[in-house]
């Protein structure tokens, strides 16, 4: 046995989506900055270079008809945004600072009170909350919201959204970061174009904003192009989560571990599970595992409908109804995995991105708009005193205030604790509360060893114990990819990457990891492999494959989840 | 209350539809008469008695010939002054939506369309509109006469009450616009067999067939029927079936009244694309096959067996 | 040639839901331009860029955001827009929407009209027939196919019995069908030339439209009442060696054979 997803290494080379610009003049499109992801992070860039643009008129001349530009390869910003999530204000308060009060941010539920639990199949049993999960004086809300209103806000500032676009190459010219290729539009199941081919085109710009999220596609080829990658690799967790229409509200918010993840060694299952308030008649709530676990029949998906079926959450959401499904990768790597520098040539990279979230608070959402804000300030410090953003050392000072600031402070502190729910409740509350459980669990050490997709795989019996799905509480993921909002065309080229003839237990593995059913194992060819089926229409672009020995590439702008409330 | 009913008529005959509008508003009560536009079409307007009109206003004109719904705008316009209806039903064909529509400005009159039923309510009616896909159902009304209504096509069933009809000539007095534009080449057959948008009759198919072969005998079923063939997307996507033919989310929706589901285990991709369906029958071996929770009649067994079979019965049953 | 295309915003599906309180359609979320009128959009396109000396003005009424629906249209590549913007026609029916439509179209005066088949929100099919009778124009619907040539229109349409050729003489009005063509992709030059175009708001007196012939007040229709669907009812089951027979006689039963 021990087949690991790493020995079977996807068809994609980082070289691939690095290219010179080659419109003609008339046709490439010039814009000052230039930010790939409407996100927390590239919008609070975004918004940030307004501010100070709108008070040196004369920079935003130099930078021209469009001063700051932002892509985004969702239908809309907040379309491919999904989180929790618990927010600490801190960041959001500081980009708004004179501007807007805290009443006017969308924060949907202030903390009042947090219980932490360790499950068992029948049993929910309180455990202290560790020093590293409380949330005192934050706020739940929907990060998907958070974005449109930050748009919002980014456009009255000045900045031109270019939704349905996608980031697609990176363009490097004199070994320098000028901008972005787009992605095309109009190519049919074989990449042949169709009636309405549509190329994408070359935006060229006088610093780049790589703000993509997690598994950032143009973030990864410009680390590898400069060889940016940090101490260790970086590894993620798949997060899975609903929004759900309630009938009472719920009070504090909740995390869980235990069941229905397993504590043995073997199995690796680090993770836990979230339900936070969203005002008083909808709950969020959501299971997160490591990617390392080892077991093939392993589904985050199914895991999270097993979980419904828990007293503690059934009384919860019971009687209610399911109102949103989406799935995203968490970097979970910290300090550790972050990039050796965070700018590159005329390019600095901010969020969920370049690994900025702390594990064990579950937190990268304020960080994401710290990180923008400090970008902005960074490029628009450079342009004004008239520098390139690709003069060597021209963007350290992003580095600098990136280091100096409570982000760097925080992810160093906590450096040594992945995963996050069971490492942070190991170290603060189980010691105290649960003796017994998990002590299974092997703490990881300080440094990461290895990526998630060089562990060996093994097989339990795990997919029998998947509730089947009534429609009411527990869903099938098809229907859950309907209830992201997903309405992908079906005639897309294949976006995914993977060695589509692969021994059996690896098929098995992506089949059952993905949580929207990209994947199927197919016929057996003969040679003790099989080949995999692809459905990439159903992708909601989460990023698991990555994880696991395949690659996520943009698909077309548009196409994907269409989030609203997660 | 006066109703008046447009008849439409295809190749020498009444059409459905029409005929079940006008059932429809015989059982309102009140006076009710149909009105017809054509050339030489008077001895249509007889069989309407049948259904229930009291009268038929025919206009009957060479240059009402072809099916263009201007001109007829200008008949029931005339129709309708002259004899004060106060309503004005419509099957919603795509020459009756144009008519339909075209009244409404003429007379500044209320439309509402995509009606599934009707009921008479104190003075006036109410009608029954299903919308969004048809999860949500609407009650509209009219807030001045006349009322005009669309009826789906084949919501409304004919049924024969056996009366008589006075024929009424109406001389047609058509404006310049509305005759305007000429009809040069008129319905031409395309194909064999409606396309699905159009099909009051659907057998579907799915992975559950097991090949592109598993079509065949439901091509057989669709002929001996009189429907259509669709596919969803899966197997439109392994290259079973062609894309025309896919029904759901990312396809075509569609409503027919009967729609038979082989191999399909109902994901709900496929499901909103054909939820509206009359009613729904379902063959899948899975007994737990999602389907089955929205299909009419659950069939548990092989399709590969079951589909042959009753092709074979029912062109026995149809005589064929 | 003037071309005049009239355009709807309407809610994303996706995220489509009926608003209790005003027994419409919620109107809050995203809009997004109505795919059927995408392909309108696209046809004038093509005729603009098949002839020469054309113009292509978008035409629309709804709520200041009805703009965003314009700015795809004219990142297309539509010449210019004019949004009819007034809160007193918020709630109109056809009926009222027509006579907006209508004046607007009087006073651009264009050779021809084009409108989408099918409006996704209200899932009706009557605007076109409406505006034409309202200008008096000939007016044609359904249309896959379309050719303009010495001041006429020749268009080919589907119908339930099969394909008819029609010809209309210019001005006419059109509405196409969603089989005429695929709409083309803004580039991201025409996305970022649209904001220059020329957007022109107007209310309903500049139109010399009465307040009263529009809106609620101007509507002939309502909306009584917003009900669940009636369940679906029994579902019989049927296994067993007889399974076709069985089917067959059902079949017979609901009187579909």
């Amino acid at each position: 046995m021990s087949v690991r997803p790493a020995d079977f290494p996807p068809p994609f080379s980082a070289g691939e989506f690095v290219t010179e610009p080659s419109d003609p003049a008339h046709e490439r499109i010039d814009v000052g900055v230039l930010i790939v992801g409407a996100g927390p992070a590239g919008l609070a860039c975004a918004i940030r270079l307004g501010q100070l643009l709108e008070e040196a008129p004369g920079v935003a001349e130099r930078l021209g008809d469009v001063p700051v530009a932002v892509l985004e390869k969702g239908k809309q910003p907040g379309s491919h945004l999904l989180s929790g999530a618990v927010v600490n204000p801190g960041a959001l308060r500081t980009l708004f600072r004179g501007r807007l009060a805290t009443a006017d941010l969308p924060f949907l539920t202030r903390v009042h009170g947090e219980g932490v639990f360790y499950l068992t199949r029948r049993r929910a049993l309180r455990i202290p909350a560790p020093p590293t999960m409380r949330n005192h004086g934050n706020f739940v809300l929907s990060v998907s919201e958070l974005g449109r209103f930050l748009a919002g806000h980014a456009e009255e500032g000045g900045a031109l959204i270019l939704p349905e676009t996608v980031g697609e190459q990176l363009l490097v010219s004199g070994g320098r970061v000028v901008g972005v290729r787009t992605g095309d539009k109009g190519r049919g199941r074989d990449g042949e174009p169709l009636g309405n081919f549509e190329p994408g085109s070359d935006i060229v710009a006088r610093a780049t904003v790589l703000a993509e999220g997690t598994q950032g596609h143009l973030t990864g080829v410009a680390l590898d192009r400069f060889g940016l990658q940090g101490e260790s690799p970086q590894v993620w967790a798949l997060g899975v989560k609903e929004v759900w229409r309630v009938p009472k509200p719920l009070r504090r918010i909740i995390h869980t571990l235990g069941w229905p993840l397993r504590n043995g060694k073997r199995y690796r299952e680090f993770g836990g599970s979230f339900v936070y308030p969203m005002g008083d008649d909808m709950v969020t709530l959501g299971m997160v595992v490591g990617m390392d676990y080892r077991d093939v029949e392993l589904s985050v998906h199914d895991l999270l409908q097993e979980l419904k079926t828990h007293r503690l959450i059934r009384n919860i959401i019971g009687g209610g109804e399911r109102l949103a499904w989406g799935a995203k990768t968490i970097p979970e790597g910290g300090f550790l995995a972050l990039p050796s520098r965070l700018h590159g040539p005329g390019v600095v990279f901010c969020g969920d991105g370049a690994g900025l979230v702390n594990v064990p608070a579950l937190k990268g959402i304020h960080y994401a708009v710290e990180s923008g804000r400090l970008a902005a300030e960074a490029v628009f410090a450079t342009l004004q005193g008239g520098e390139t953003a690709w003069r060597p050392g021209a963007l350290e000072r992003y580095d600098e205030s990136l280091q100096s600031s409570f982000v760097w402070k925080e992810l160093r502190a906590v450096r040594n604790m992945r995963p996050a729910f069971a490492k942070g409740f190991w170290r603060g509350g189980m010691k105290a509360g649960m003796q017994t459980a998990t002590m299974g669990n092997v703490p990881r050490g300080n440094a990461r060893l290895e990526r998630d997709a060089e562990v060996p795989l093994i097989r339990s019996n795990r997919a029998a114990r998947y509730p089947a799905p009534d429609g009411t509480l527990t869903f099938d993921k098809l229907s859950s990819v309907y209830a992201s909002g997903n309405r992908t065309r079906d005639d897309q080229p294949n976006h995914i990457r993977i060695q589509r003839e692969v021994p059996v237990d690896l098929a098995e593995l992506w089949t059952r990891m993905c949580p929207a059913q990209v994947y199927e194992v197919g016929d057996p060819d003969g040679e003790g492999t099989v080949e995999v089926q692809v459905t990439p229409s159903n992708c909601v672009q989460c990023g698991a494959i990555t994880a696991r020995g395949g690659r996520l590439t943009p698909p077309e702008g548009g196409s994907g989840p269409e989030y609203t409330l997660t | 209350m006066k109703t008046l009913v447009f008849l439409e008529h295809h190749e020498g005959e009444l059409l459905k539809p029409s005929l079940g509008v006008l059932s429809k508003a015989a059982s309102l009560g009140g006076e009710v008469a149909g009105v017809m536009a054509g050339s030489d079409v008077e001895g249509l307007a007889a069989q309407a008695g049948a259904y229930g009109a009291g009268t038929v206003y025919v206009a009957d004109d060479p240059r009402l010939d072809a099916p263009l719904p201007q001109p007829r705008v200008d008949v029931l316009a005339q129709v309708v002054q002259a004899g004060g209806f106060d309503n004005v039903f419509l099957a919603q064909s795509i020459l009756g939506a144009d008519i339909a529509a075209g009244l409404a400005a003429r007379l500044d009159a209320g439309v509402n369309w995509q009606l599934t039923d009707v009921r008479a309510d104190g003075d006036g009616i109410t009608g029954t509109q299903p919308v969004l896909a048809d999860t949500v159902v609407c009650e509209v009304g009219w807030t001045s006469t006349p009322r005009i209504a669309l009826f789906r096509a084949g919501a409304l069933d004919a049924s024969e009450t056996g009366g008589q009809a006075t024929v009424e000539p109406v001389q047609p007095e058509l404006q310049d616009f509305s005759l305007a534009a000429e009809m040069l080449e008129q319905a031409h057959e395309e194909s064999s067999g409606p396309s699905i948008e159009d099909a009051d009759i659907i057998v579907a198919g799915g992975r559950g067939l097991g090949g592109p072969e598993g079509f065949a005998p439901l091509e057989e079923l669709a002929k001996a029927l009189g429907g259509a063939v669709a596919a969803t997307r899966a197997v439109v996507d392994a290259g079973w079936y062609p894309y025309s033919a896919q029904v759901g989310q990312t396809g075509k929706t569609v409503a027919p009244k009967l729609y038979i589901g082989c191999g399909i285990s109902g994901a709900i991709q496929h499901k909103v694309g054909m939820q509206s369906s009359n009613v729904i029958v379902a063959i899948n071996k899975d007994p737990n096959a999602p389907i089955f929770e929205f299909a009419d009649l659950a069939v548990v067994g092989d399709v590969n067996e079951i589909v042959p079979k009753l092709t074979e019965l029912v062109r026995a049953r149809k005589g064929a | 040639m003037k071309i005049a295309v009239c355009v709807k915003q309407v809610p994303d599906t996706s995220s489509k839901r009926m608003n209790p309180a005003t027994k419409r359609l919620d109107r809050s979320g995203e809009g997004a331009l109505n795919p059927f009128d995408a392909n309108a959009v696209e046809e004038a396109l093509r005729l603009k860029e098949a002839g020469d000396d054309s113009e292509v003005v978008l035409v629309t009424m709804g709520p200041p955001s009805a703009g965003d629906a314009m700015r795809k249209a004219l990142a297309m590549g539509a010449d210019r827009a004019v949004l009819v913007s007034d809160d007193a026609a918020a709630g109109s029916d056809a009926l009222a929407t027509s006579r907006v439509l209508a004046a607007v179209l009087e006073r651009e005066s264009p050779d021809l009209v084009l409108f989408g088949q099918y409006a996704g929100d209200s899932e009706g099919a009557v605007l076109w027939a409406a505006v034409a009778e309202r200008l008096r124009r000939p007016m044609v619907s359904q249309v896959a196919e379309l050719t303009v040539e010495n001041g006429a229109v020749r268009g080919r349409r589907q119908t339930e019995f099969g394909y008819d050729v029609i010809r209309a003489p210019l001005p006419a009005v059109i509405a196409v069908s969603d089989a005429i063509n695929e709409p083309r992709y803004p580039s991201l030059k025409g996305i970022m030339g649209a904001k220059k175009k020329p957007q022109e708001v107007l209310s309903v007196g500049d139109l010399g439209v009465d307040g009263g012939q529009v809106g609620e007040s101007g509507s002939a229709t309502s909306v009584l009442a917003l009900n669940d669907p009636p369940p679906r009812g029994e579902s019989r089951r049927v296994e067993g060696d007889d399974a076709a027979g069985q089917v067959v006689e059902y079949l017979a039963e609901k009187r579909l054979l």
